[in-house]
């Protein structure tokens, strides 16, 4: 890291303390403790009393039955979920302490705290390779100097496992490129800001084979760093990049999903505790 | 058409058949219809040099006025242009302005509202709008903006020469303009914002954008050509406009930059509309070359407008 790189870093951070006083970016994160969450979309009750911790720099996968509210969920805790109309929640999320639903919390700041990537890739398509990179660092700090991007934009590219696939086009729209390199594309563009928690729904389900071990391989780096919470609908992706894994299952369509069971990976998919889940992962669901 | 129908009715073992057929039929439609917009074209513009062409090359002291068709045309098209460019500068912001409120702002019946009475300014003849000008406007403008302006701004050539007093002016013409081409803008402008892919704008708010940077970042590059397409859509009425022009503008015979006095270049088509009851022989067809120039105008903006529009969406503006 150069010196304008360091700026920039410390920038975005003071504006983030400065909004919300609580734990510094810079010390140990606490993870994401959910308490009490109950997730609707007006009226209708789609996630009910979810109870949750999050640890800190590990990976937790969501499993569970379509419509079941795994979606929901993860998008309820960097409050993407009240971008839907009528959408609310109940109850609170801890990040380091702090409510992100407390009063007088800016959602744009826990969202630049809280990254997500989509299940579906989406870069900008007007935007180069190396403007999507940037485009979240470019609503923290509207000044950048040259250098100080470059740096951002190969450090980030490197992290999600894309650089050398595209530093010599940098400057070509990001919608050229595979959905494979897209989706890490998209990642890069999450991880530029830096944010303590990434969350991921069903990152991998529009990629081949080789892409996802490769969005599997960056999640298991990656960790050692953020903490990640992804969705996904391949056990086998759980069992391989997850410490613990939520089991979320639905009572029938109109019920709300809810938390059967967590616990670590491990455990969930040799002997849970619950009939449910060992139906669920052994594929004896219906 | 009937043949189709019934074929297609009778179920899913020729449906491959009957598609080819249909496909076969819309082709043929289309094209026709393609080509015959062409011949109208075509048409138009045999018509325009051939009525035209004798004004063109006619001997300047033949005419009353004793111009090169050259300085005859010049200040018209200076004035096209200028009042053209003027309303633009005025109903595009406004336009896109008003097109991201209803699309991303404004609460759902509002928005249906707001669109509809828009989409109701676009159904009243200009001629109207022409009348407005001149009786509400204009007056309007010549008791309370244009003294100040004078005073105030004459440092700026736009401002520049003494106010007019009746309102007559190129300002109150290009604001006049401006209202009848906000409609057009408006519409294509809103919607190609409301076609944004939801994709994107989720995009940039998990990247933690206000809703104005998601409008920055998402809605407008995304709609930027289909915006500019607008504009230039709006561009070429304005350009066009008649009536309203016509009732308002207080022409003189020249190049003037100043857009609030009683002297100002005439556009084309107002010209066409005021000399051509009390024209004859030559000098018609003199009207009708200058047609001939609106028309190549026109032609030109709408080509610069596909370049653009082109440009904008290949993407990737440094
Ligand atoms: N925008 C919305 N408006 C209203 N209801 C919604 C909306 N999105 C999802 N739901 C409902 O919320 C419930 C949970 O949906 P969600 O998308 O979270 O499920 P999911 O577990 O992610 O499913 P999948 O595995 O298929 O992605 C479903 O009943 C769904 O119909
Ligand atoms: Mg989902």
């Amino acid at each position: 890291m150069n010196d304008a790189d360091q700026t920039t870093t410390t920038g975005s951070v003071t504006r983030m303390t400065e909004q919300m006083t609580g734990v510094g970016a810079s010390e140990t994160p606490d993870g994401l403790r959910v308490s009490d969450l109950n997730i609707y979309y007006g009226d209708f009750l789609a996630v009910r009393k979810v109870d949750m911790t999050i640890e800190p720099r590990s990976i937790t996968a969501l499993i569970g039955p379509s419509g079941c509210g795994k979606s929901t969920f993860l998008r309820s805790l960097n409050r993407m979920h009240e971008v839907i109309p009528g959408a609310r929640v109940e109850g609170t999320v801890l990040l380091d302490g702090e409510d992100i639903y407390g009063p007088g919390v800016d959602p744009v700041i826990i969202r630049r705290k809280i990254g997500m990537v989509f299940q579906r890739p989406n870069p900008f398509p007007t935007m180069s390779i190396a403007e999507n990179v940037l485009a979240g660092i470019r609503l923290n700090s509207k000044r950048l100097s040259k250098s100080a991007a470059d740096d951002i934009v190969e450090k980030s590219l490197r992290g999600a496992n894309l650089w050398d696939e595209v530093k010599n086009r940098l400057d070509q729209p990001g919608s050229g490129l595979s959905g494979g390199q897209q989706q890490r594309l998209c990642i890069a563009r999450a991880i530029a800001v830096e944010p303590e928690v990434l969350l991921m729904d069903e990152p991998c389900s529009a990629l081949d084979p080789i892409s996802t071990m490769a969005v599997e391989a960056l999640m298991l780096e990656l960790k050692s760093e953020y903490t990640i919470v992804i969705v996904t609908h391949n056990m086998q992706q759980a069992a391989r990049v997850s410490d613990r894994t939520a089991f979320f299952n639905i009572d029938g369509t109109g019920q709300p999903g809810y938390v059967v069971e967590m616990d670590l990976t491990e455990k969930i998919f040799s002997n849970p505790t619950e009939k449910a889940t060992s139906d669920y992962v052994t594929g004896r669901f219906g | 058409m009937t043949q189709s129908t019934i074929e297609s009715a009778q179920g899913s073992g020729v449906e491959g058949r009957t598609g080819r057929f249909g496909d076969r039929i819309f082709a043929g439609l289309s094209k026709g219809a393609g080509v015959l917009i062409l011949v109208t074209l075509a048409g138009v513009a045999l018509f325009l040099f051939r009525e035209g062409y004798p004004g063109i090359n006619v001997d300047p002291s033949e005419m009353d006025g004793s111009d090169t068709f050259i300085q005859y045309v010049g200040p018209l098209v200076f004035g096209t242009i200028f009042a053209a460019l003027i309303a633009l500068a005025i109903a595009a912001p406004l336009a896109i302005a008003v097109a991201l409120f209803i699309s991303h702002y404004a609460p759902r019946r509002v928005a249906r509202t707001l669109g509809y009475l828009i989409d109701l300014l676009a159904a009243i003849p200009s001629v109207v709008f022409g009348i407005w000008g001149i009786r509400v406007l204009a007056p309007l403008l010549a008791q309370n903006v244009y003294p100040w302006l004078g005073d105030n701004a004459s440092f700026i050539p736009l401002f520049s020469g003494s106010a007019s007093t009746s309102g007559r002016t190129m300002l109150t013409a290009g604001m006049v303009l401006a209202v009848v081409i906000l409609p057009i803008i408006t519409a294509i402008s809103r919607e190609v914002f409301l076609q944004t892919p939801r994709l994107h704008e989720e995009a940039s708010l998990a990247l933690g954008a206000t809703k104005w940077e998601m409008i920055r970042q998402a809605v407008i590059p995304y709609g930027r050509s289909g915006v500019i397409s607008g504009a230039m859509l709006g561009l070429g009425r304005a350009l066009g406009e008649t009536m309203a022009v016509a009732i308002i503008l207080s022409p003189s015979d020249g190049y003037f930059w100043s857009i609030i006095t009683n002297q100002n270049s005439n556009t084309i088509a107002s010209n066409i509309a005021l000399k051509f009851p009390e024209s004859s022989g030559l000098e018609v067809n003199r009207l009708i070359a200058t047609g001939l120039v609106l028309f190549v105008i026109t032609f030109g903006v709408n080509a610069l407008a596909r370049r653009v529009a082109a440009a904008g969406f290949s993407g990737a503006d440094g």
